[in-house]
């Protein structure tokens, strides 16, 4: 009886907050939130709530595979599921920001590895640092150092990895190029001429582009490229204000992309990557640079790889792997940071990322995962992933920080108009004083 | 002189009377009545625009607030940035596309709906029901309709008008205009009604009066309707004005802004540097820019309002 009058009043007062929430004009996720507020306390009872962005096919249902090993170890705690849905993730981020702001984190938060936690969060002092975490679960001899390097800052880890996208790659139709006697390219040059060999053998505009929702999809196309031109350490040199833009490097970077855009569909700027994709699949394009998500896509439209599609590193960057990695952190005055404990222990865990990589169509951030259950392009990046340079991509967050990273967009939607390569370049280098000296 | 005499007179004669009339507590009620919405009004409106214009003002463009006073730095670097002074030109040419559109279109339909002639009851019904969708929806339908390799230019292609084909949504020069499009097919509906609800005002008579003193019906309509609507013009251009100078979702939905910066809006930029850049002063800025847009256009209707008022 006592127990019920105690949740009565611990109701009311919910609805107090929750009318709170509503007056101030919070989100569905702020009321949820409310809702979810328990006693913190001994692991293994109460509630875990975990913000994600994973809405879509594959990467919900690896979420559900982690959520599920987690029951298995914690039966007692119920999860709530707080993923935010659009705009490959900026819904989220601004959700997200609003709750960090408003001081009431989620337990753990999806954030892409480096810098798009650092520059924000960690700068903040929004976040606590997991290091001792790392050490106790002896992930050092098990994540390369070039990723954890990445997610750390000042001596201390901030995130678990737990998967790993490559960013620099080619994308192909395996059955046109074959029938038009085209070999896939490994240089930007040989690309040029592929495309314009395809488009004097009538297809129009041979390479696939991508831009609505903000020109990520061409911020991708220029860092690979500089990657391509000026290597890896000229890549981070760049890419952290220590190198200019408007080195020649970064000049040939945009050169290549201005002799490949005439050869791209002009109607760039009303679709996305999916639908870049579907273009390849109906033959109107064959190449498509992107990320690895892009053969997630193709397989669920039935595409088999190394039959229908094929891919290779983005043109010049062999024995490079641009990395794009989610990784899930732990916020200062998480609800319930023993749950959070436990759940970032997942995401580390050689079974927790065996389970999620499969599904989410992406590869294990950690090395022992065996290779057997991907599939045939994912065991090859497996294997690249081990011996490879690894670098962090700029355009998901993880080498420079979010407000450089939408400056790099908007120039990219001007420079895919204008094709004024010193000028963009000129350009570029102001975002990187702006935002990038101060970092 | 005379009214600093009589005004005191009337001040001190009413709460004397009432005062003597009603116990204390009385006097409360209509100041408790009225504090709930003052107070949330006070806070919530006025409070949030002054702490908007104080974060506009400070050194805060990361996750971490940063209260150090720069005074107008940051309108200063906004006015340079390439995107804003886009931004501002787009706003101009989108309202200006918009007011025309909704004014000509919906003034044509509340004319020939105005004729009484059988059916208008169901035509009036059908131009209004855009105005009850919301702009996500009309944009997502128009993105659709507007899509180069669908929609409207397959259409045009099976009539065999190619020369009418267009990048609509993805080319830079077209963009903007198709924009338009879809914002006046929504609230082109809504003006028709108010000028159909002024056109039912007028009073028969003048215009039998001017038709005596034989006026052709296109000179009745320019002499006589059409000055007579001229407050429902006003309140017209008002109200879709500031609809297109804070117009969001629809540019949030059809094109976010592209290409390039062709169809980017303060508003959209404003969530951008705020949401997505973590550059919180340079939103708070564009946000009082735009609070200042609106303000040119509302104030002076507001005043004249009153001024009307005040005369009857």
């Amino acid at each position: 009886m006592g127990n019920e009058r105690w949740t009565r009043r611990q109701f009311v007062g919910r609805a107090g907050k929750t009318a709170g929430g509503v007056v101030l004009g919070l989100s569905l996720a702020d009321f949820l939130a409310a809702c979810g507020t328990s006693s913190p306390g001994t692991a293994g009872t109460g509630k875990l709530e975990i913000f994600s962005w994973w809405t879509g096919p594959g990467e919900k249902d690896g979420l559900a595979e982690m959520f599920k090993i987690y029951k298995n170890k914690y039966p007692n705690v119920t999860i709530t599921n707080s993923a935010v849905a659009g705009g490959a993730g900026s819904t989220a981020k601004a959700v997200l920001a609003t709750r960090m702001q408003g001081g009431r984190p989620p337990d753990s938060f999806q954030v892409h590895a480096g810098q798009e936690l650092i520059a924000s969060w960690v700068k903040a002092n929004k976040m606590e640092a997991i290091t001792s975490i790392w050490n106790s679960e002896g992930w050092d001899s098990k994540i390369p150092k070039d990723l954890k390097d990445i997610v750390s800052s000042n001596g201390d880890v901030w995130s678990v990895p737990v998967n790993v996208h490559r960013g620099n790659a080619l994308w192909y139709n395996k059955k046109v190029l074959d029938s038009k006697g085209v070999s896939p390219p490994d240089t930007p040059e040989q690309l040029t001429s592929a495309l314009s060999s395809l488009k004097a053998k009538g297809i129009a505009n041979p390479l696939a582009l991508a831009s609505k929702g903000g020109n990520w999809q061409v911020q991708m196309l220029l860092e690979n490229n500089i990657l391509a031109a000026g290597g890896a350490d000229f890549y981070k040199n760049v890419m952290s204000g220590k190198a200019s833009f408007t080195d020649a490097k970064v000049v040939q970077a945009l050169t290549w992309m201005k002799q490949w855009l005439p050869y791209a569909n002009t109607d760039n700027s009303s679709i996305d990557w999916d639908e870049a994709d579907n273009r390849l699949i109906a033959g109107t394009a064959v190449f498509h640079i992107m990320g690895d998500w892009a053969k997630g896509d193709f397989t669920s439209k039935n595409w088999v790889p190394n039959t229908d599609f094929g891919v290779v590193p983005s043109p010049g960057t062999k024995g490079k792997y641009m990395i794009v990695c989610d990784t899930f952190g732990l916020p200062k005055g998480a609800p319930d940071r023993d749950n959070a404990i436990g759940w970032l222990k997942v995401c580390g865990s050689q079974e927790g990322q065996a389970a999620f990589n499969p599904k989410k169509g992406s590869i294990p951030a950690r090395t022992d995962v065996s290779p057997s259950g991907f599939d045939v392009i994912a065991q090859s990046f497996i294997a690249e992933f081990k011996t490879d340079t690894l670098v962090p991509s700029s355009a998901h967050g993880s080498a420079t920080p979010p407000a450089f990273a939408s400056a790099v967009n908007d120039e990219m939607g001007q420079f895919i108009q204008n094709k004024d390569v010193t000028k963009t370049a000129s350009n570029l280098q102001k975002a990187s004083d702006e935002f990038l000296k101060t970092a | 002189m005379a009214t600093a005499t009589a005004q005191p007179v009337m001040v001190e004669r009413l709460p004397r009377s009432r005062s003597l009339r009603l116990p204390p507590w009385e006097k409360l009620t209509p100041l408790l009545l009225i504090a709930p919405s003052v107070i949330l009004i006070a806070v919530f409106v006025y409070g949030f625009i002054g702490a908007t214009m104080r974060t506009s003002l400070v050194r805060w463009n990361s996750a971490l607030p940063d209260y150090t006073f720069v005074g107008l730095h940051n309108y200063q670097r906004l006015f340079q940035l390439d995107r804003f002074q886009a931004d501002l030109v787009n706003t101009l040419h989108f309202t200006a596309i918009f007011l025309a559109g909704c004014i000509v279109l919906g003034l044509g339909a509340a004319v020939l709906l105005d004729q009484r002639l059988r059916g208008t009851l169901f035509f009036q019904n059908v131009y209004m029901y855009p105005l009850a969708l919301s702009f996500v929806v009309t944009g997502t339908v128009w993105r659709w309709i507007l899509n180069p390799n669908s929609g409207v230019n397959v259409i045009l292609g099976n009539l065999h008008l190619d020369f009418l084909k267009s990048g609509w949504l993805t080319d830079t020069n077209t963009a903007l205009n198709s924009l338009g499009i879809a914002a006046v097919w929504q609230m082109s509906g809504f003006c028709m009604a108010m000028f159909l609800a002024g056109l039912r005002g007028i009073p028969e008579e003048l215009r039998e009066a001017a038709r005596v003193d034989g006026a052709n019906e296109w000179q009745l309509f320019w002499r006589i309707t059409f000055p007579l609507l001229r407050p429902i013009t006003l309140s017209a251009v008002i109200i879709l004005g500031h609809i297109s100078l804070k117009i969001f979702d629809l540019v949030y939905v059809m094109t976010f802004g592209g290409p390039g910066y062709a169809t980017d809006m303060p508003s959209l930029y404003m969530w951008i540097a705020t949401f997505q850049q973590f550059l919180y002063a340079r939103g708070a800025a564009i946000a009082i820019v735009l609070l200042l847009m609106v303000a040119i256009l509302i104030v002076p209707y507001l005043v004249w309002n009153l001024r009307g008022e005040t005369e009857q």
